[in-house]
């Protein structure tokens, strides 16, 4: 979880090759791409075609675009789509204002404030990120049944109100102590409290780190299956993923335009993000080495 | 004396206070000086007391009982540690997929991440596209949506059969198969290879590029050049790359739980780990059983990884 990479060199021009060779090298890459996205393509395509054409063509091209699957797969289970859009988009904007907050905090004070027992605290916290989720999975099941928190979005949020992805500490933490020392020290010496240091000079000057930490946790968390699976049991309560497992699992599963429909709805917020904010993205896995 | 009577209650009262005042302050300094941290640090203070350490120690407990939610838990000594080791076949099952899994994925997709990152590292044109497009299933691999495809595109009447078809081949249903499942799965994560390559192609910038220069005014070939320069300058990011993604894959758990249904079938060939672990857990109320279970994946992951720290030392190349 080291950052590995520091500034980053230009690539290189000693290995500049023949024109013969790059178009190889280009036709090569054109050709992966291409096989790389032909999955995604093809779902995309499958969702606007006419549901007769769904299996028989391997083609991404459809031959007229016909918009009813999304008609159909919208209000395809007893619960709208839309429902579990909203859920989904509830816990989302939650959990990242949850982990920015409280990541912040805990990351402003492992590189910032002086106390007794930081460095023991900041082992802590790696070792937190060695330790599979699996291992505290049934007891914080158990805790939140017992809080009458089940069929709630609460077990989903409340512990990342408590820094509970500990890995955006440690992301804040690198990006914070990269920011000069001398700017809070100034402030100090002025009878600048640690909060207005933290709130007036910190934050505002990691706006970079911020964005990246809420995006990740916006996609990770839209993305989470798992989490819902375990704690949602009421389909009012169910996140879009929930809903696709549902629609793939119901007797009316011979829909395939409207499960197609959906999943290509329910992948556009990622791809969102995706498209706009590709530089934070590509930079946050660069720099810390991040698995997604 | 009877001055010296009078004034030692006096004195010893001031003393009091004195010393009283040195304790005050002293508190107040430590105060003063571990109060900000600590304030700050409170939510992931609560939040690991509260939900990791506790937790942690509470699923070390119930590994040694019967717990089923219905009654208290019932201490059974290492009976479950036990019958896992012993007497289980579907962990045992669940053990070798998992591993399967881990082999077969993890080396596949750090391979074609590393061959990508090497192409793309050449100055070439275009770099920005190829790099987005190559790190998009990585980005949306994680979700229902591309296990639901995947489902789809090995199916017996899926997207890669119609492809072999048109080549004359009647393809099996992937998917249904006990010999193959296993290999869409693996197939769905290669895809993903796109953050290890980016992961890569960051490492790739690290080398200096005068090594380079140097050894082709020696006369070095393009391949030399690889093995004996970026091959083992890389190797940190290789081993980097390695842990995490082998870590992960030990995790994996969306994609077998949708292709299979969520049984980990056909004949338990997608059953991996954590999905063994969610149906002792979570269908079947055994507590007891699936908190030894964790304890059992901890102990494996962490082996892997002393495992690949001691075996680091004789391979990656660190450069001081």
């Amino acid at each position: 979880m080291t950052a590995i990479v520091t500034a980053p060199q230009p690539p290189s021009d000693v290995n500049k090759r023949s024109l013969p060779g790059s178009i190889l090298v280009h036709a090569l890459l054109i050709g992966g791409s291409l096989l790389m996205l032909y999955p995604l393509l093809w779902m995309v395509s499958a969702s606007v075609r006419p549901e007769n054409e769904i299996f028989t063509s391997t083609s991404i091209f459809p031959s007229s675009i016909d918009f009813s699957s999304y008609l159909r797969g919208w209000v395809g289970l007893d619960v709208s789509f839309g429902r579990f859009f909203w859920n989904s988009l509830v816990i989302s904007v939650l959990t990242v204002v949850g982990n920015v907050i409280a990541c912040s905090l805990a990351a402003f004070a492992f590189a910032r404030l002086r106390f007794a027992g930081r460095n023991f605290w900041f082992a802590i916290m790696l070792g937190t990120l060695m330790i599979p989720y699996h291992v505290t999975l049934i007891p914080q099941y158990v805790l939140f049944l017992n809080l009458g928190w089940v069929n709630t979005i609460l077990p989903l949020v409340v512990p990342k109100f408590l820094a509970s992805d500990a890995f955006f500490i440690f992301l804040m933490v690198q990006f914070f102590r990269g920011i000069p020392r001398e700017l809070d020290e100034a402030a100090m010496m002025d009878g600048c409290s640690a909060w207005r240091i933290y709130w007036k000079i910190m934050l505002p000057l990691s706006l970079p780190v911020l964005a990246t930490a809420a995006i990740f946790s916006f996609i990770w968390t839209w993305d989470d299956f798992f989490g819902p699976l375990i704690y949602l049991n009421d389909m009012n309560t169910y996140t879009i993923q929930l809903g696709l497992r549902t629609f793939v699992d119901s007797t009316s599963a011979s829909d395939w335009g409207g499960l197609f429909a959906m999943s290509t709805l329910s992948l556009v917020p990622v791809f969102f993000f995706f498209l706009f904010f590709q530089r934070l993205l590509i930079e946050g896995i660069a720099t810390t080495g991040m698995k997604r | 004396m009877n001055n010296a009577m009078r004034t030692m209650p006096a004195e010893a009262a001031t003393v009091e206070r004195y010393r009283g005042a040195v304790a005050d302050s002293r508190f107040r300094r430590l105060w003063n000086a571990n109060a900000p941290g600590y304030l700050f640090l409170l939510p992931w203070l609560l939040g690991f007391f509260g939900l990791t350490f506790g937790p942690a120690l509470m699923s070390l407990y119930l590994s040694f009982t019967d717990f089923d939610m219905l009654r208290s838990p019932g201490w059974v000594g290492a009976a479950n540690y036990v019958r896992i080791a012993t007497a289980d076949p579907k962990f045992a099952s669940a053990m070798s997929v998992t591993l399967t899994y881990v082999m077969l994925a993890v080396p596949f997709k750090l391979a074609f991440a590393l061959m990508v990152a090497l192409a793309l590292n050449r100055g070439i044109k275009g770099l920005p596209i190829y790099r987005a497009i190559f790190y998009l299933p990585s980005l949306l691999g994680a979700s229902v949506a591309i296990a639901v495809l995947w489902r789809q595109l090995f199916a017996g009447d899926g997207l890669v059969n119609a492809a072999l078809a048109q080549f004359g081949i009647q393809g099996p249903s992937w998917i249904s198969h006990p010999n193959y499942s296993i290999y869409t799965l693996v197939a769905l994560s290669v895809w993903q290879f796109g953050s290890p390559m980016i992961i890569f192609l960051a490492g790739l910038r690290q080398i200096p590029q005068d090594m380079y220069e140097a050894a082709s005014l020696d006369g070095a070939s393009k391949f030399r050049q690889f093995y004996k320069i970026t091959l083992p300058l890389l190797t940190p990011v290789i081993f980097f790359n390695a842990v995490v993604q082998t870590i992960d894959a030990f995790k994996a758990f969306t994609p077998a739980f949708i292709i299979s249904g969520g049984t980990g079938g056909p004949i338990n060939s997608t059953l991996f780990y954590t999905l063994y672990l969610y149906q002792e857990a979570f269908g079947n109320f055994r507590m007891g059983y699936a908190s030894a279970l964790a304890w059992i994946l901890v102990i494996i992951i962490a082996i892997f990884t002393a495992f690949s720290f001691l075996s680091s030392r004789y391979w990656v190349h660190y450069d001081d």
